[in-house]
């Protein structure tokens, strides 16, 4: 099948991360004095890390249902500007949408939203992209809680591995957006019979960066403002506010 | 927590995850024209998160413990980044870059900044 011969190699990094990672997970799980199939369960149903990980502490403190909903729907924010990045991409998926969608999670996301279908079968392409992930995040969660104890390896440092992920996605897109301006750069130096004005090469820089450059830094100005346990929220309404502002920018090539 | 009260909270938890999973679906179904600014949002936002992404990674990051206190003023994190980027810059090759990246960080936090 190509679109699973297409699929593998995409999730490659994905699998070394969520093993990893879910191994870290059940083994936590499972010293914190949860049975075994729980974190499989949680790894399978809920299937994001992030709230996953929190999850360990918010199941051995007191009962407080409000708080551990609220918590879930703030952890997961970021999913809502996943749906709308994916809107159109997976628009015309037919069955599969739900899971799709269900499955959603930040790796999934980067790896659909980044790859390219054209000549497979798109929806069949996704989803197996997103069954992939799932079934290594299980096969992670289920390692960590069965094997945990027994692993002798210093896995200090390994979670790093997350953080690399998203540099590299970050770069990648950076890259991707430098290509687009040097394109636009050159047309408009065929235009103009000439190199073009210092101020006119700024704007390109920006309409082509700026999200990058509002991402890292409205997120960097929340956290040193509202602290590392409670800066996502006030960054994502920074971040909308900022792309607000800065829309006329950095849509303004598009008039032309 | 009762068995019952863990059951309620993992449901609710679930519930949370995947309301923010499933609502900009159900705001904008297929079918329905999706505004203009919508796109716009879907296309920058993407770039964006990636950038928050990786400061909530990095989140974390113990700047000012000094090094006497076993502290490392985020030298580790900072070289780390650096050859992720670096060597993403280079190969474009996102299993390289991660491997680089996460293999330094261990032996620096391990090795050096023990």
């Amino acid at each position: 099948m190509k679109e699973f011969k297409k699929a593998f190699p995409i999730t490659i990094p994905v699998m070394a991360g969520y093993i990893f990672l879910g191994i870290t997970y059940g083994i936590l799980m499972v010293t914190n004095g949860f049975p075994i199939w729980l974190p499989v369960l949680t790894a399978a149903v809920i299937y994001t890390g992030s709230m996953e990980f929190l999850m360990v502490e918010i199941l051995s403190s007191s009962f407080a249902p409000l708080s551990a909903f609220l918590t879930a729907f703030m952890v997961g924010a970021r999913h809502l500007f996943y749906g709308l990045s994916m809107l159109k991409k997976y628009n015309g998926c037919g069955r599969s949408k739900f899971y799709l969608i269900y499955t959603c999670s930040d790796e999934t996301f980067a790896l659909n939203y980044n790859a390219d279908p054209t000549g497979l079968n798109k929806s069949c392409f996704y989803t197996i992209i997103s069954l992939l992930d799932q079934i290594y995040w299980i096969v992670g969660a289920l390692i960590g809680s069965i094997f945990g104890t027994l692993i002798t390896f210093n896995t200090k440092g390994l979670d790093f591995v997350m953080t690399a992920m998203f540099l590299s996605i970050f770069a990648d897109q950076w890259l991707k957006d430098k290509k687009a301006r040097k394109s636009e750069e050159a047309l408009l130096e065929e235009d103009e019979k000439g190199s073009l004005p210092r101020r006119m090469i700024l704007l390109l820089w920006l309409r082509h960066h700026l999200p990058e450059i509002v991402g890292l830094l409205a997120s960097l100005v929340c956290l040193l403002i509202f602290g590392s346990s409670k800066f996502i929220i006030p960054s994502m309404i920074l971040m909308l506010t900022l792309l607000t502002v800065f829309c006329p920018i950095i849509e303004g090539g598009k008039k032309r | 927590m009762t068995t019952k009260e863990m059951i309620i909270t993992f449901l609710v938890i679930w519930l949370g995850t995947v309301l923010t999973r499933f609502l900009p679906y159900i705001i904008f179904p297929e079918g329905r024209k999706v505004p203009e600014f919508v796109h716009y949002l879907g296309r920058v936002l993407g770039p964006a998160v990636f950038g928050l992404l990786v400061v909530y990674c990095l989140r974390n990051t113990d700047l000012t413990t000094s090094f006497a206190r076993g502290g490392s003023h985020g030298i580790p994190e900072l070289l780390a980044t650096a050859l992720t980027l670096l060597t993403y810059r280079w190969k474009k090759q996102m299993i390289l870059s991660m491997a680089a990246g996460t293999i330094l960080y261990m032996i620096l936090v391990q090795l050096v900044f023990v």
